[in-house]
């Protein structure tokens, strides 16, 4: 896959749709493609985060450690960012992710991250939305599990 | 060292000095005879002329009667003119001789101060270091003492000399008319007077741009120290301001002095022109009245020409003198701080019986910076020797200071300190240096091998001496003799100093066993293997270790299989291109040995201009490189320049990209405007190219190809000066340019694979020790260069370092100043452990900076304001309401 290929998908994202093609090739240009095996982890849970990834290829379990054991959550795949939150506000990993089968990812590195959400403004509307669905998806799961 | 320039001169040199005058007394007669041996000539060429006028021919001119042979007139010129001859040559002999005397005599000198200075530096105490500056001391021995050993030569004989050069003409002239040597004297009384005016106050410039000059270089020092800080607070212009301030005043004292200069030589050159009006004038009058003949005339004119060299030299002898002496009391007092160590302490070689014992105890110590803040506070304490302390206390308590104080590196202003009953302050260097080791919390580094650094506290004396043939010990020797004549060390710094017994070992392997076990003491095995790995070893000096790799590259390929882990390494095929390797590599199949075929080079390299030429690639790698120009421009221009991105991702620097935008703009419309230099300039962007890495599929199949096809003929062609320039991947060779790791894997390790170095580094891990070469890649490890001042190791590896250095010289007592301060935890931990372990029977005296760290020693002594407010058992310390507690709970 080349550059080219990798700022066409960078384009499929939300939070990137809205900026100029050359502004993500650069930002793939200085991002490290990284290929995983199936069961190798992206990061674990409670790391500090030093990277987020988009998923190019592939998918990859979230799994949370709870008191009783390791719990999958959710699964993500093509096209979808994840690790964001740890870069944006210094918070060790909320969960670990684990590739479920050859993954292919796109490795921005903390600070090329933060360049870009300060160069464009459009981003930060971007993230504060998928920051804003999260908590509202959350809120209602929470509400399902004490109505319960 | 004396305090004069003349008494220094005297206490080194008087012997030559002494032999310096007696030449120059017995050159004078010859000198004499040389002036008047022209007369004599001028005389009888005269008389024998007007024989010949008189008698028409020569035939009855009286012979004369030379040892008993009679010579006619011709035969008696030719006497003449032979002696002259000869007295010529005997006068060049002298000075000759006289001057290489001198030459030796100013070197040897010279030599004798620089290395005085020098040992002077060595024995500054450690707080005087904070009052010079290295900027200052530097110059100082280097150049400024450099006149020094011209005019040491000519201290005592140039003023006889010249003066005998001038004195013995004038004294010719004067013996031939005393109105002719009134004449040639006339104008010296005011030469006398006016010059040394002049000198004086050049004297009084020149002393000042010493001094200017000196502050200009430890101001360069200081901004370059502080390159930092100036940036961080825009300072640059301010800084520029100052220094070109200082450049003025420079510039001003030197306009001065060249003025002056030119002025007595203005001065001295037309008085010059006067002497010899007289002697025409009131010469040719006497010879008209009869008072010289013709001869003495001649004689006294050339005479008169010999008076102007010797008198210039004694001016500038006047002008030089004054100026060294000058400059020598100004360094001499640069070098003489009231707290010069002694020299004994340094020199003095150890008593017998090395080892210490018994208890340290302080007494009363106190130490304080200009008497103003107190550090230490009359602090006692008595410790055994058996025990391991720890020193705590707060920023202020004077626990920085205390273990400088322990170690003897800073003397107490007031009470001492004694080590099994023996007062710290008599021992010399040879026992405090060695029986006691100290680490501070940073260290400089040697700019030599982690070895040399390891074994720096092994090396105080010459011990074997270096094996040499006739010749070279003859050349030795004769250096030795010389070290000597100029009072310098005759220790031979090829030698062995190494002290095996110190360290416990008893010879080269036994030591590396030694320093080995010392580096995983301090948690630094690990680093030195990869530096092993990362290092190159000569195959023709080492073929064992060269040909265990090459069975580790056996063993890595079979052990990568061909799975999943295959895909982290691609391996070098001679007819394959290797995507994860740059263009220039994949061309050249091979390390470039040398700069020829450098990356950087490739571009203007006319042999593979020539190669890429007859391939037909020249095209099509200058349109990669044009892609790859166009791409950078793309990408980077809108950053600011000096982004880190520039470095790090981008293949033209921020200071470039705006030319390389000019190139391509000029390039889209006519590409032959471009000149050579920037053709080749984008033609070397390529080689830079690594596919897998870069992922701007510039390189399609048939491009690959045709690179790999082009190794055969550029490695083949290759013109007999440049072989050996390219060491070329050979799958059952070593490759010697290459890196041990680079031999085993033989492959580039793939791009893009998660935790592949990782995966990678354990692999080879299991390929080194199956075949147990481990200890010898931590051998060539050793050997990995440090950089400057250590510049090559981070923080944490140079602390290591130190701690392993202390831990390898065995000492009896081991003094750490907050040594480990830098680490991260589970390294702190480690070496807390490892060295409790190590000193289990005493001799750790450790001081924290954490508090809580001193739970494991046997007594912690806790400081406060400078004073010791509390000692003991950690356990009974920390309780609610004692200091120590106070200390580990606001940690």
């Amino acid at each position: 896959m080349s550059l080219t290929e990798e700022v066409h998908a960078l384009r499929q994202i939300p939070l990137f749709a809205s900026i100029e093609p050359s502004k993500l090739k650069l930002l793939a240009f200085t991002s490290e493609r990284l290929t995983f095996a199936a069961g190798q982890t992206l990061f674990h849970q409670g790391e500090l985060g030093d990277a987020a990834y988009i998923i190019l290829d592939g998918s990859a379990d979230v799994v949370v450690e709870t008191p009783a054991g390791a719990r999958k959550v959710a699964t993500i795949g093509k096209h979808q960012i994840v690790g964001e939150i740890a870069v944006l506000c210094d918070v060790p990993r909320t969960a670990t992710i684990v590739a479920a089968g050859t993954l292919v990812t796109l490795k921005v590195s903390k600070e090329n991250f933060l360049r870009m959400i300060a160069e464009f403004p459009q981003m930060s509307i971007e993230i504060l939305r998928e920051l804003a669905r999260r908590l509202d998806s959350t809120t209602q799961q929470l509400h399902a599990a004490l109505s319960k | 060292m004396p305090h004069s320039l003349y008494g220094f001169i005297l206490r080194h040199s008087k012997k030559e000095q002494l032999m310096l005058l007696l030449l120059a007394l017995v050159s004078y007669p010859f000198l004499y005879y040389s002036y008047d041996q022209p007369k004599q000539i001028v005389n009888h060429i005269k008389n024998a002329t007007v024989h010949r006028v008189e008698k028409g021919n020569l035939d009855a001119y009286p012979a004369e009667s030379i040892f008993g042979l009679p010579l006619d007139a011709v035969g008696y010129l030719a006497y003449l003119c032979f002696i002259f001859l000869t007295l010529t040559l005997v006068n060049g002999s002298f000075k000759y001789y006289i001057n290489v005397y001198k030459g030796r005599l100013g070197e040897r000198m010279l030599r004798r101060m620089r290395y005085e200075l020098y040992s002077r530096v060595l024995r500054f105490s450690l707080p005087h270091f904070k009052k010079v500056s290295s900027g200052e001391i530097i110059p100082m021995i280097t150049s400024e003492v450099e006149p020094l050993g011209g005019f040491i030569g000519d201290a005592f004989v140039q003023p006889l000399f010249q003066g005998g050069l001038l004195i013995v003409p004038l004294f010719f002239i004067l013996v031939q008319d005393p109105i002719l040597g009134a004449a040639a004297l006339a104008f010296y009384p005011l030469q006398i007077y006016v010059i040394p005016r002049i000198q004086r106050r050049v004297n009084q410039l020149a002393k000042r741009r010493v001094q200017t000059v000196r502050s200009l270089a430890e101001r360069i020092g200081e901004s370059i120290s502080g390159t930092q800080e100036i940036h961080a607070n825009d300072a640059s212009a301010r800084e520029r301001a100052d220094f070109s301030d200082r450049l003025g005043t420079i510039y001003q004292i030197r306009y001065d002095i060249y003025r002056l200069k030119f002025l007595a030589k203005f001065l001295n050159n037309s008085i010059d022109k006067l002497t010899p009006f007289l002697f025409y004038s009131i010469g040719g009058y006497l010879a008209f009245q009869g008072r010289v003949d013709l001869g003495a005339l001649v004689a006294v004119i050339a005479a008169q020409k010999d008076l102007a060299a010797p008198w210039k030299e004694l001016l500038d002898y006047y002008q030089q003198k004054e100026d060294v002496r000058i400059k020598y009391e100004q360094v001499v007092n640069q070098f003489e701080p009231p707290d010069l160590l002694d020299q004994s302490l340094v020199d003095g070689d150890p008593p017998a019986d090395l080892r210490l014992s018994g208890d340290i105890a302080a007494s009363n110590v106190t130490l304080a910076e200009s008497g103003a803040v107190k550090f230490l506070d009359g602090v006692s304490f008595t410790l055994p020797m058996t025990e391991r302390i720890a020193l705590v206390g707060d920023g202020t308590s004077g626990k920085d200071e205390l273990p400088l104080v322990l170690a003897r590196l800073i003397w107490p202003n007031a009470g001492s300190v004694s080590i099994g009953g023996q007062k710290a302050s008599a021992l010399p260097e040879s026992v405090t240096g060695r029986r006691l080791a100290y680490v501070g919390p940073q260290t400089h580094l040697i700019s030599a091998t982690v070895r040399e650094n390891l074994y720096y506290g092994l090396k105080h004396r010459p011990l074997i001496a270096p094996e040499r043939d006739e010749q070279e010990a003859r050349t030795r020797a004769r250096a030795m003799a010389e070290a000597e004549q100029s009072g310098n060390s005759a220790h031979d710094p090829r030698a062995d100093w190494i002290d095996y017994a110190a360290a416990g070992a008893d010879g080269p392997e036994a030591l590396t066993a030694k320093a080995v076990d010392a580096l995983g003491l301090v948690g630094m095995e690990d680093d030195i293997y990869q530096f092993g790995l990362r290092g190159r070893i000569d195959p023709a000096r080492r073929p064992e270790l060269a040909s265990l790799i090459l069975k580790a590259r056996q063993g890595f390929k079979s052990r990568l299989g061909d799975g999943a882990t295959a895909a982290l390494i691609e391996p070098l095929d001679a007819t394959r291109y290797n995507t994860n390797a740059t263009l220039a590599e994949n061309l050249l199949f091979g390390t470039p040995v040398g700069g020829v075929f450098a990356e950087e080079n490739l571009a203007t390299n006319r042999y593979l201009l020539e190669v890429l030429g007859e391939a037909g690639l020249t095209a099509e790698l200058f349109g990669v490189g044009r892609k790859l120009a166009e791409t950078m421009v793309e990408l980077f221009l809108g950053l600011p320049p000096g982004h880190e991105f520039f470095a790090q991702y981008s293949f033209i620097s921020s200071d470039d990209l705006p030319e390389f935008q000019a190139i391509l703009a000029r390039l889209g419309k006519d590409e032959s405007s471009l000149s050579n230099e920037e053709r080749a300039r984008i033609l070397g962007l390529s080689f830079k190219f690594i596919p897998a890495r870069h992922r701007l599929g510039l390189l399609d199949d048939s491009l690959q190809e045709r690179i790999v096809a082009t190794r055969r003929p550029l490695a083949e062609g290759l013109p007999p000066e440049l072989r050996g320039a390219i060491e070329v991947f050979d799958g059952a060779a070593y490759n010697a340019a290459s890196s041990i790791q680079d031999n085993i894997l033989f492959g580039r390790l793939a791009y893009g694979q998660a935790q592949g170095g990782d995966r990678i580094g354990a692999l080879v891990g299991e390929v080194v020790d199956a075949l147990e070469m481990r200890a010898q890649i931590l051998e060539v490890g050793l050997d990995f260069q440090v950089g400057i001042a250590g510049a090559r190791l981070s923080g944490a590896q140079r602390q290591k370092l130190a701690i392993a250095r202390a831990v390898l010289k065995r000492p009896e007592i081991m003094i750490l100043n907050q040594s480990t301060a830098g680490l991260d935890a589970p390294t702190q931990a480690h070496i807390q452990n490892g060295l409790l372990q190590r000193f289990s029977g005493g001799g750790l005296i450790w001081a924290l900076h954490r508090s809580s760290m001193a739970k494991a020693f046997d007594r912690v002594i806790v400081l406060r304001g400078g004073q010791v407010v509390e000692q003991g058992r950690f356990d009974d310390l920390n309780q609610p309401g004692r200091v120590l507690h106070e200390l580990v709970a606001s940690e």
